[in-house]
């Protein structure tokens, strides 16, 4: 009887490390996750000077777009916290599109090599801030669900752990498209 | 799909195939060693083909994982990126951007100068992986379908298939090799005792069954990760459109991959030895295929029942 009594005890609190240590693990993914669309952020911010020179000059007359997108960089930069800065970097996003948008009306400059390679960085630009952000909405959206399911959420509640913020307010961003490997009849 | 449980599972799987290989050497060499040197009734007293057999087993095992990356690029003479070319730096942004989508490492990335359209991935894990594409691949896909393509091998890259499947590509390899030698090598075997018998019944099974059975296994699940690294290319870059547009274009394609072997077939995201038998409408009909039909694959990315 007392056998059985302190085989639940370890058992139970083998479940409890490892259920932990889970948690520890997954918000571990989630700092490093916000850490990183930081870092891609800023590589916008340092990229941006570099990328309007090598299409200024043959765009002298498209002054507005140009001095939208520096604006929209000079208040990304100076915002502070996600509140501010969600909306900045947006806005500095509508101003990266519409530049784009301006170059590709002039099919004869999409065809020089450095326009091409400003479309390019631009494109790899955007795309890695939007992954960086999915990414880590994926790992917050686990942590989140590792801390709710039963019987996890006794350790969570216990420890303290509080639930990730999702990076986008539009939840169309969160949910991925599923390949349903099921429809397949035979392996 | 969650990468990290898949991950899991291959690394025991690594394990197990490692031991497998090394037990069927043990056997092989016992076999050896009571067929030839009389062991253990007569001869040397202790089984010295056996100890070599299992030397080399684990040798090889080691290569496979720590080696093999680099040797099977080598032989499909994959080049690094050139900064110069377009087509190049997109690649190496594209992967760049994959691999943020993963939240793991950039791997190493390399082009195959090869004009058929394909890719594969190795290296034993995120931090030592590896990710080339035919030069043949960069001219035929715009910048969505390589996306796709990039995003396929670093889902296999994720769920740590690409070290099994090197253990797998070495081992199967070695087995079926030494099963063809030790065949021809029966014919001059001493005359049987029953203590011989006994320690070369095993041998005898394997030499008949090893060769088809190991394939049929190893491609079985080749078949199967080729379907998961689809789907987790699917979730990586929530967009289908781009790798199922990507396999359209390639299946028009016809050309085989110089380089690539039946060995190496099955690290390859699309079968580089482009066989007709592969793409049978009869459901893989060969069940020894290292990869599902495209058509199929195509279809699930589709979302089309078959």
């Amino acid at each position: 009887m007392g056998a059985a009594f302190l085989l639940v005890l370890v058992v139970g609190l083998v479940w409890s490390v490892a259920s932990y240590n889970r948690l520890v693990r997954y918000r571990n993914q989630v700092r490093n996750g916000w850490k990183q669309i930081d870092v891609q952020l800023r590589r916008r911010h340092d990229l941006i000077p570099g990328l309007v020179a090598a299409v200024k000059g043959a765009l002298e007359f498209e002054q507005d777009t140009f001095d939208k997108v520096a604006q929209a960089r000079t208040a990304a930069m100076r915002a502070r916290g996600v509140a501010q800065s969600a909306p900045a970097e947006s806005a500095l996003s509508q101003a990266l599109r519409q530049l784009v948008a301006v170059v590709e009306n002039y099919p004869e400059l999409s065809a020089t090599e450095n326009v091409a390679a400003l479309q390019e960085e631009l494109t790899t630009t955007e795309n890695q801030i939007g992954f960086a952000r999915q990414h880590y909405n994926d790992v917050a959206m686990r942590f989140n669900t590792r801390q709710e399911v039963f019987p996890a959420n006794l350790i969570a509640g216990m420890f303290g752990f509080e639930q990730a913020e999702f990076f986008s307010a539009d939840p169309a961003d969160r949910v991925a498209p599923v390949v349903d490997l099921s429809l397949r009849s035979q392996a | 799909m969650n990468f990290y449980e898949r991950k899991e599972a291959n690394r025991r799987r690594t394990i197990l195939l490692i031991a497998a290989h090394a037990g069927a050497f043990l056997v092989l060499g016992l076999g050896v060693d009571a067929l030839f040197l009389g062991f253990p009734s007569s001869g040397p007293g202790f089984p010295v083909v056996t100890a070599v057999a299992v030397t080399l087993s684990l040798v090889m095992s080691w290569f496979a994982f720590y080696r093999g990356d680099r040797a099977l690029l080598r032989s499909l003479l994959a080049r690094p990126l050139n900064e110069d070319d377009r087509e190049h730096r997109q690649l190496g942004n594209v992967v760049r951007e994959i691999a943020l989508a993963a939240g793991l490492p950039p791997p190493a990335v390399y082009v195959i100068p090869d004009k058929a359209p394909n890719a594969l991935a190795t290296g034993r894990d995120p931090e030592h992986a590896s990710l080339a594409l035919t030069s043949g691949a960069l001219v035929l896909l715009d910048r969505e379908e390589t996306q796709g393509v990039v995003a396929h091998e670093m889902a296999h890259i994720a769920a740590g298939d690409t070290a099994v499947m090197m253990v797998v590509s070495v081992l199967f390899g070695s087995v079926v090799m030494l099963a063809d030698w030790s065949k021809r090598m029966l014919y001059f075997a001493r005359i049987p005792t029953l203590a011989t018998i006994l320690f070369a019944a095993p041998l005898l099974l394997l030499v008949v069954i090893s060769p088809a059975l190991s394939r049929l296994l190893a491609m079985t699940v080749a078949r199967q990760r080729e379907l998961h690294a689809d789907a987790g290319a699917v979730e990586l870059t929530r967009n289908p459109a781009g790798l199922s547009s990507a396999l359209r274009k390639i299946a028009k394609t016809r050309s085989p991959l110089r380089g690539a072997s039946r060995g190496t077939a099955h690290l390859f995201i699309v079968n580089p030895l482009r066989r007709r038998v592969d793409e049978n409408p009869a459901r893989w009909a060969d069940r020894f295929a290292t990869h599902p039909p495209l058509d199929y694959r195509i279809a699930l990315l589709e979302g089309r029942a078959v």
